[in-house]
Order: C-alpha cells, then sequence, then structure tokens
C-alpha cells in the first residue's frame, strides 16, 4: 500500500494513502487538544459533528475526521 | 455568483445520491453537496484496506455511485459543509479554505443521523468514542490494531462496527448489548420480513458469538488516567471491569434535523425530533424534500428509497415517485420494529453523576446543570449547548436524562449558522455588496 | 402583606433598582412574566461603557456604582477597558474632545497614536490613525450580572415573583393574569414592553445583532469600538452598523453591532450581519478566520429621543418607570437605580433627572 508523508506538530509521520488526518494525529497522539477545564480530549463521533478532533492544517481551522491526510500537510493539535 | 441547479441536495448518503440519481434520470439538473470527501455518507464509507476493486456495496449503491461520474446533470461538491441555509433555496458551503454559495429551484436534505450517547463517568475520556464513530475512523485509518477493544450500546450497529473493526485487525474484548436477550430474539424473529436483513444477520452471527456477545449488559464506568485503560461493565446485577484501549459506545441514532429546523420545516416526535414529510417526502415548506434517516431512524434501505421519492418528487415526476410507495412501507416497518425492540433501559440513563460532565465543549457537570430548572436559565447561566458542537452532542442526552429539557421547551428560534462557520463566510452571505 | 414597591420586569433594569430600593430600606417585590433574562438582557453584550453624549453623566455614575458592589465578580466583571478606535483623522479629533469631555467627569482616558493603538492592540489595522483608551470602563456577561444583581436584591429581603405577567395597572398596584392582584407603589421596567402597560411612553424597538466567535487566539484585551459607533446611535436610518468586539474571559469574541429600527422579526438577518462583519474587517482584518458559533438578535429598547425615561409617571399617582434603556441598559441600569431611589424618598441625587423625566415625552391620552 501506498504511503504519505506529513507533520503533526513538527514530527515526521506516514500513513497509508486515504487514511483520514484523524488516523495520521492518532499515529502520534490520542489526545487531540484540552478542554475548557482542562481535560484531554480526543475524537469522539468521527463524523463531523463533535468537534473534538479539531485541528489546523496548515494553519486553518478542520476537522481531522473530515479531512483526508495528504502528502506535505503540516498538521497542528491543540485548535 | 452562486451556482444555480434545478435541485440541490444536501448529503450524499444512500437518501441523497438516490434523490440526486432519480431527479437527473428526470432530466434536471442536480447539485449535491457533502461534507465527505467521498460519496456514501456513513454506512458507504470505503475502508482504506481495501483496494477500490475489491468494493462490493449492493448493486443500487454502486450504480449510484456510478451515475454522479457518468451522469453530467449532476454536479457533485464533495468536501464541501453547508453552514448557512437560505429560503430561495440556497446552501452556503464552507470548506477549510474557502466559501461558496450554491441555489436551487428545490431542495431535498439528506442530512442522515448522528448516533445518541448517554453521558456516563469517564465518557470524556480519549479512547471513548461513539460506536459507529469508532468505525468510521477505523475505516480512515486510525490504528486499532494494537489495543483492545470493547464495543457497548444498542442494536445491530454493534454488529456492524464489530465486524469492521475485525476487518481492521483490532481484538474485541466484549460485545455489550443494553437490551434484554429477549428483546434481541424477538428482533431476529421478526426478521424474516426483510430476507436481505437476515443474511446479513447470518453473516455477522457466528463471529459476533466467538467475540463474547452478551445482552442485558451496559457500561458503568470508563476508567483511566488521561485516556482510557478499562470499562466496567454491569450485566444482570454484576459488575466486572473489562481492560481495553478503545470503547465504541451507541445508544442508537437520531435526526439530524438542524438544516430543517433553520429553514421552517416542520418536525414530530420526542424526545428527538425528526422532519415531518408527506408521502412525497415533502416538508412543511413548499419545495423543500427530506430524505433518509432525516425523517426517521430505519436503515439504508428505506433511506434509498425515499430519495429516490425525493428525487422524483421534486422532479414533478409523482407517478414514479408513487410506485414506489409500497416498498418505502414495508421498510419503515423495519425501522419501527427496529426501534420497538433496542428501546432503552432506564438504568441507562441514571448512570452520570453530579460530577459528570454533559456538555463536552463547555463541560458542564450534571450538578451544574441541576442547579438550575428551566431552560431558559440553563443557557444562559451554565453556557449548556453553547459550545462549537452548538448543542449537537449534549441536548439529545439531556433530553433522556432530564425529560424537562425535551425539545420543545428548548426550542426557540434556531439561531444560526447551521455549522461554526469562518466570519469571513459570512460577511459573503450578502451577494453583490463591495468589501 | 403589601409591598411599598412592586418592580415589575426581572431585566437588568428591574433587578437593580429592586437592589437599590431594598437597601434603602423599601419592602420590594420584582414580579416577571418569564424568568431572570427572559428579555433584552439575555441577548446583549455587557460592555459597561462611558458614552460621550447625553447620558455621559449617568453613565460615568454607573460605571462608578457597578465597581462598588461588593464581590462582582459573580457578574464575571473584568475591567477590560475601552478602546475608541479611529478610522480618519477627524475621528482622532473627536476622541481628543470625547477625552476632555470625560475628563469634566473625573473619568479618565488617555490618547493613543497610531504606534501605541498597535502596540496595545496587535490585531488592528495597521493604518489607523489612533486611539483613546479609557481604562476604567469594564465588561460583565449580562445573564451573571443579573442573576448576581437579583441574588443581592433577594439577600437584602426583596422577593422575587417569576411566572407572573402583569396585565394591567391598577391605580394602586397591578394585576396579574390569573386575576389575582397585589397593591403598592409600582416601578415599571418591563424594557421593549414598556409601552403595553404604559401606553403613553413610546418606545420602538430597535433590533441588533450579535456574533459570538469560538474561543481561539486572537490577542485582543479591550473592548474596542469603532469612534463612529456614536453615529450609529443617534442617526435615524434604517439600518446601521459600527465595530464593537468584546473579548470574552474565555477567549471567545462578541462582535457586533447593528441598528435596525422598524423590524419586528427576530431571525437573524445575513445581509445586515454581513455587513456588519465586513465593517469589523476594517479594523480586524485578523477576524475574518476566526469561526462564528452563533448568530442572535436582541431588541434594544429606543425612545425617540434617545434617553430613557426615569422618574414618575404624571397623573397615575406612585407609578414609577424605568424603560426605554436602548444599547445601554446593562451600564446604566446601577445608575439609575440611584437615581429612581432618590426620587422615590425625595432625595437630591448626584444626577439630574430633569433630561429622563417621562413628562418630557408623554403622548396625549
Ligand atoms: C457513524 C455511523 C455508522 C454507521 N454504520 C452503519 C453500518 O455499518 N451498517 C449499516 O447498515 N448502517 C450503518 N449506519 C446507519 C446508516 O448510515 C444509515 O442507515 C444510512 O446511511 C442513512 O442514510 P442517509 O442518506 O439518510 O444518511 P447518511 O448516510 O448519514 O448521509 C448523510 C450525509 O449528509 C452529510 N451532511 C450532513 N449535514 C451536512 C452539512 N451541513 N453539510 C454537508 N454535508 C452534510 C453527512 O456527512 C453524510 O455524508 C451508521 C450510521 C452512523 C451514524
Ligand atoms: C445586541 C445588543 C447588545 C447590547 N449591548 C449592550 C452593552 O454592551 N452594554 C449595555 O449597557 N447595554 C447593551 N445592550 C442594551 C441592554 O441589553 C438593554 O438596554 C437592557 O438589557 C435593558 O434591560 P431592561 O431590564 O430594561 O429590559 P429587559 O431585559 O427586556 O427586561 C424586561 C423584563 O420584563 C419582563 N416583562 C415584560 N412585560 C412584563 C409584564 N407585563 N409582566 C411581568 N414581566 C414583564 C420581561 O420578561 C423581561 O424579563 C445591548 C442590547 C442589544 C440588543
Ligand atoms: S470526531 Fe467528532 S467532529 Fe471529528
Amino acid at each position: 500500500m501506498k504511503t504519505i508523508a506529513l507533520t503533526v506538530d513538527g514530527v515526521a509521520v506516514t500513513v497509508v494513502e486515504g487514511a483520514s488526518a484523524a488516523a495520521a494525529v492518532a499515529a502520534r497522539t490520542h489526545v487531540f487538544h484540552h478542554s475548557r477545564t482542562g481535560h484531554p480530549r480526543g475524537p469522539f463521533c468521527g463524523m463531523g459533528q463533535c468537534f473534538e478532533c479539531r485541528i489546523r492544517i496548515n494553519g486553518r481551522l478542520a476537522l481531522a475526521c473530515l479531512e483526508r491526510a495528504s502528502s506535505g500537510m503540516a498538521i497542528t493539535t491543540g485548535a | 455568483m452562486p451556482e444555480h441547479f434545478d435541485i440541490l441536495v444536501l448529503g450524499a448518503g444512500p437518501a441523497g445520491l438516490a434523490a440526486a440519481r432519480t431527479a437527473a434520470r428526470s432530466g434536471l439538473t442536480v447539485g449535491l453537496v457533502d461534507e465527505q470527501s467521498a460519496p456514501g455518507g456513513q454506512i458507504g464509507r470505503r475502508p482504506i484496506w481495501l483496494r477500490p476493486s475489491r468494493l462490493r456495496p449492493s448493486r443500487a449503491f454502486r450504480e449510484t455511485i456510478d451515475a454522479l461520474r457518468s451522469d453530467s446533470r449532476i454536479t457533485y461538491f464533495p468536501g464541501e459543509r453547508v453552514v448557512a441555509c437560505e429560503k430561495g433555496p440556497a446552501l452556503v458551503t464552507e470548506t477549510p479554505h474557502g466559501c461558496a454559495m450554491l441555489t436551487g429551484g428545490s431542495l431535498i436534505l439528506a442530512t442522515g443521523a448522528r448516533e445518541l450517547v448517554l453521558p456516563f463517568p469517564g465518557w470524556t475520556l480519549p479512547g471513548v468514542m461513539a460506536l459507529g464513530g469508532l468505525q468510521v475512523l477505523a475505516k480512515g485509518g486510525w490504528p486499532v490494531a494494537g489495543g483492545g477493544i470493547v464495543l457497548a450500546g444498542s442494536g445491530p450497529l454493534l454488529l456492524a462496527s464489530a465486524r469492521t473493526l475485525r476487518q481492521a485487525g483490532a481484538q474485541i474484548h466484549a460485545i455489550v448489548e443494553q437490551a434484554s436477550r429477549q428483546a434481541v430474539l424477538r428482533f431476529l424473529a421478526g426478521l424474516p420480513a426483510w430476507p436481505t436483513k437476515v443474511l446479513q444477520t447470518l453473516a455477522f452471527a457466528p463471529g459476533m458469538l466467538r467475540m463474547g456477545y452478551e445482552t442485558d449488559a451496559f457500561v458503568v464506568e470508563a476508567l483511566g488516567q488521561g485516556v482510557l485503560e478499562a470499562v466496567r461493565i454491569e450485566s444482570r446485577g454484576r459488575r466486572r471491569i473489562v481492560p481495553c484501549s478503545y470503547l465504541g459506545i451507541g445508544m442508537g441514532l437520531i435526526p439530524n434535523v438542524e438544516a430543517a429546523r433553520g429553514l421552517g420545516c416542520a418536525l414530530e416526535g420526542n424526545p428527538h425530533p425528526a422532519v415531518a414529510v408527506n408521502a412525497f417526502q415533502e416538508t412543511s415548506q413548499r419545495g423543500i424534500y427530506a430524505a433518509g434517516e432525516i425523517t426517521g431512524i430505519g436503515g439504508a434501505e428505506l433511506a434509498r428509497l425515499e430519495g429516490a421519492i425525493a428525487g422524483y418528487a421534486a422532479a414533478g415526476n409523482l407517478t414514479r415517485a408513487r410506485a414506489l410507495s409500497a416498498r418505502r412501507a414495508h421498510w419503515m416497518r423495519f425501522g419501527a420494529h427496529l426501534m420497538r425492540q433496542f428501546a432503552l433501559r432506564d438504568s441507562i440513563r441514571q448512570l452520570a453523576e453530579p460530577m459528570t460532565i454533559i456538555c463536552r465543549c463547555e463541560d458542564v457537570t450534571l450538578g451544574a446543570i441541576d442547579q438550575v430548572s428551566d431552560a431558559g436559565t440553563l443557557k444562559l447561566l451554565t453556557r449548556l449547548g453553547m459550545g462549537a458542537c452548538q448543542g449537537r452532542m449534549c441536548q439529545p442526552a439531556l433530553a433522556e436524562l432530564r425529560p424537562r429539557y425535551r425539545p420543545g421547551a428548548t426550542s426557540g428560534i434556531p439561531r444560526p449558522p447551521l455549522f461554526p462557520a469562518r466570519l469571513e463566510t459570512l460577511a459573503g452571505l450578502a451577494p453583490g455588496e463591495p468589501l | 402583606m403589601n409591598p411599598d414597591l412592586i418592580v415589575i420586569g426581572a431585566g437588568i433594569v428591574g433587578a437593580a433598582a429592586a437592589l437599590a430600593a431594598t437597601q434603602a430600606g423599601l419592602e420590594t417585590v420584582i414580579v416577571e412574566s418569564a424568568v431572570p433574562g427572559a428579555g433584552v438582557t439575555g441577548a446583549g453584550m455587557g460592555h459597561l461603557v462611558i458614552l460621550d453624549d447625553a447620558l455621559l453623566a449617568l453613565s460615568a455614575r454607573s460605571l462608578e456604582l457597578w465597581r462598588a458592589l461588593p464581590d462582582h465578580a459573580g457578574s464575571e466583571y473584568r475591567n477590560t477597558g475601552t478602546i475608541w478606535v479611529a478610522e480618519t483623522a477627524d475621528d482622532l479629533a473627536g476622541l481628543a474632545q470625547q477625552s476632555i469631555h470625560l475628563e469634566a467627569q473625573n473619568v479618565t482616558s488617555r490618547l493613543l497614536d497610531g504606534a501605541s493603538l498597535q502596540a496595545l492592540e496587535p490585531d488592528l489595522a495597521r493604518d489607523l490613525p489612533g486611539g483613546l483608551l479609557v481604562p476604567d470602563d469594564a465588561i460583565v456577561y449580562a445573564p451573571k450580572a443579573l442573576a448576581y444583581l437579583l441574588e443581592q436584591a433577594r439577600s437584602a429581603g426583596a422577593r422575587l415573583l417569576l411566572g407572573r405577567r402583569v396585565t394591567r395597572l391598577t391605580g394602586g398596584g397591578v394585576r396579574f393574569a390569573d386575576g389575582t392582584t397585589l397593591t403598592g407603589a409600582v416601578l415599571v421596567a418591563t424594557g421593549s414592553q414598556g409601552s403595553e402597560l404604559l401606553p403613553e411612553l413610546p418606545i420602538a424597538p430597535r433590533k441588533g445583532h450579535l456574533v459570538v466567535t469560538e474561543r481561539a487566539s486572537a490577542s485582543i484585551r479591550h473592548q474596542l469600538v469603532e469612534a463612529g459607533y456614536l453615529r450609529t446611535v443617534h442617526e435615524p436610518g434604517q439600518a446601521t452598523v459600527a465595530m464593537n468586539v468584546q473579548p470574552r474571559p474565555e477567549g471567545q469574541l462578541l462582535v457586533g453591532s447593528s441598528r435596525e429600527s422598524g423590524i419586528q422579526d427576530p431571525g437573524v438577518s445575513p445581509g445586515i450581519v454581513a455587513r456588519m462583519l465586513r465593517r469589523v474587517f476594517r479594523f480586524l482584518p485578523t477576524l475574518r478566520e476566526h469561526s462564528a458559533i452563533r448568530i442572535w438578535s436582541g431588541f434594544r429598547p429606543a425612545t425617540p429621543d434617545g434617553l430613557p425615561y426615569i422618574g414618575r409617571i404624571p397623573g397615575r399617582g406612585q407609578v414609577w418607570a424605568a424603560l426605554g434603556h436602548e444599547g445601554l441598559g446593562i451600564t446604566t441600569a446601577t445608575g439609575t437605580a440611584e437615581l429612581l431611589v432618590d426620587l422615590m424618598l425625595e432625595r437630591r441625587g448626584r444626577i439630574d433627572p430633569a433630561p429622563f423625566d417621562p413628562a418630557r415625552r408623554m403622548l396625549a391620552p
């Protein structure tokens, strides 16, 4: 299977082509952000409804479960 | 300038795809919008471990997806989320990079359903996910092969999800169904009326038993320091701890009615309303149709039929639309059968404790909610539902936990946008005004 | 047992008045047809701001009173200050005048040139010529401020009756929808619905929109209001917009403002929201990428001359009004309350009541 390379919080990650951006982040961490009162959180609904998987892709806000990972993407967590 | 189509379809799941196809077949131009990067909705996602050649969705489904490519009357906009709906009708869409406006002669809403998860202690730990959500994430390459998985909740989605996760290489430690053994047996006994469902169940069954499927059981607590490490399961009065890295949990599906409500379409049902439609899938607003699980939970077959009817009806092809109504009635009975047998046991509504977070966006606890007594004050003083998910997760859950907050009491004028939208997108809403 | 004073309406104005009256020794009952915050108080922004117009003295005194409230953290009170932002050299000259007017009320302010403005608020557009910092202005979360005032009033002895709609004034008190009555002096503080009980006082709802963003990385620290804001308040025109942005303590931004007259539909108007946001981008271009969670509208209770009605209603005995606070009622609730109680007890107060006397605008019965 073809893989693609990208970065998550500056660290290089490879995933299978077609993987979601969420899967790319999961290759590095399951904690996508911290809640208002500081609890660690990760993806919950998997379908764009809960906003727990919010990331930035090349600086733009996006939902990791709705986006596909692509080569060279720079993802940051904690959005 | 907005792009114009005879018919706009919002949602490219089974219902939206069928609607696009029948409307196009009737000679109309169709704009089909969906936030996912590929068509198929919640059920039609291709797992990344399958190569396209091995894709074996049902024939009707494959035809529909093929139609997208071959039918020049259908313009498909993948990866675009509709953030505002206007009468007219017009849809404002957004991607992480830009925005656009589409207008149409009529509109077919096929926004599907999401999962209902009732809060319980520990449910906000990373690793606890909605049941179908875990399935969907695994299909998208989320690494599930390592740690063990527990699946919990209710209904056939437990089985579908287990099957997918097994294919992804996961170790499934337990599958716990809250419904009673008798209810599950009654569900199975009723299935022969829908032979394809019997076949599906037979395909799942042996694996299920091997993976430890049990009824009358539910997860009462998720345990872990910072991430999920184990769950506590209660089964016929006995509790046990099962270590796991993931818990997929879902108590059923609820319609995504927000877009329809914003457009003024009448809703029906409580505590989880669906869009009310007539025999032609038309809503209370003329020219706005709704099809699929937005109108009630009934499975993909029903969604496809409703979509086809809506597409024909919106195109004025009423004879064709009418011809499908008997089959639709047949599959509606399946939906009703499903809902009846997998009704929730009340103890699931009692799991949340005062410290349990109900609103994940704003970290509002049940204890804080119980300090106020009416819906208006709840919003103003606790900020429940004021976060990014706009109440999509917490409000249905609260309607189950505290019936006084059922919709009707809380629903006022819907506040736009439909989903969080960039200010620049909203600033572009009035066409023709210079910046 | 009959109270000394019946306050109709548990909005911010009624709540502040009930607190002041109770503290002055009046036995007070607050009656509310729905729940506290059901009126426009629940929709407002909660900027405590001194305006340089006919409300200068009232708003300046109101800020002193807000500061003097004990434990006002319960209101989520934050001393953010306001920066009035100039777009043109003329604006800046106007702000210099404003600074002098504030000085006369003992209100500190500091003129900023373009560079100091940038240094304080780096998200502002670089071409802006300057601004005026009013450091003692503040913000509250209006629903919490209301809850706080009611709680203070209650612990001082006031009673709160919820779900009780007053259908008419009886002369010596009020009659409720269920036919029961209550006797006592009456303060009508029913906001935009003031004319229902007091038809002689014209009040026209003036629609405004607000957008709340997600918590995000904006570095805005002061409430930012464009210098032209007051023009939009006083313009009789159909629809006006002005940049008015508030940083919430949780990191969200409240983005306004708009004014529309002659509209009853409470639905959000996308066209006016678009105009409002474009105006905001003129000053805060980086906000374009922030995302909005919700947009809503509210109706400011506006009077024909822009001033509230505060005082006794001629010809109605012990019937008083505190109505028509337009877009400044959160701020001026405290000053209004003090003024009213001074009038009721026939005390000489700090604020000249004459401009607010309801008799000035009364329609022939
Ligand atoms: C997470 C999940 C997993 C499931 N897995 C299975 C399974 O394995 N087997 C099974 O038999 N059934 C499964 N189901 C049930 C099945 O998905 C439904 O029965 C069926 O898909 C309903 O079809 P639909 O067309 O009504 O809605 P959906 O398939 O839900 O399609 C709705 C589409 O609309 C899109 N959409 C919604 N709002 C917007 C918007 N504002 N902008 C842009 N796009 C939007 C959604 O992204 C989605 O693609 C699952 C359901 C869920 C929620
Ligand atoms: C978008 C917007 C932004 C704003 N921002 C600010 C700001 O930043 N700073 C500021 O100072 N002001 C602001 N305001 C203005 C402020 O919100 C109002 O001036 C203020 O809330 C008015 O309060 P009130 O108590 O007079 O009215 P309301 O809050 O409307 O209270 C009246 C109460 O009376 C009740 N009532 C009505 N009729 C009856 C009856 N017959 N019997 C019993 N009860 C009755 C109602 O239910 C209601 O609760 C803003 C307003 C808007 C719309
Ligand atoms: S996981 Fe819920 S929005 Fe992505």
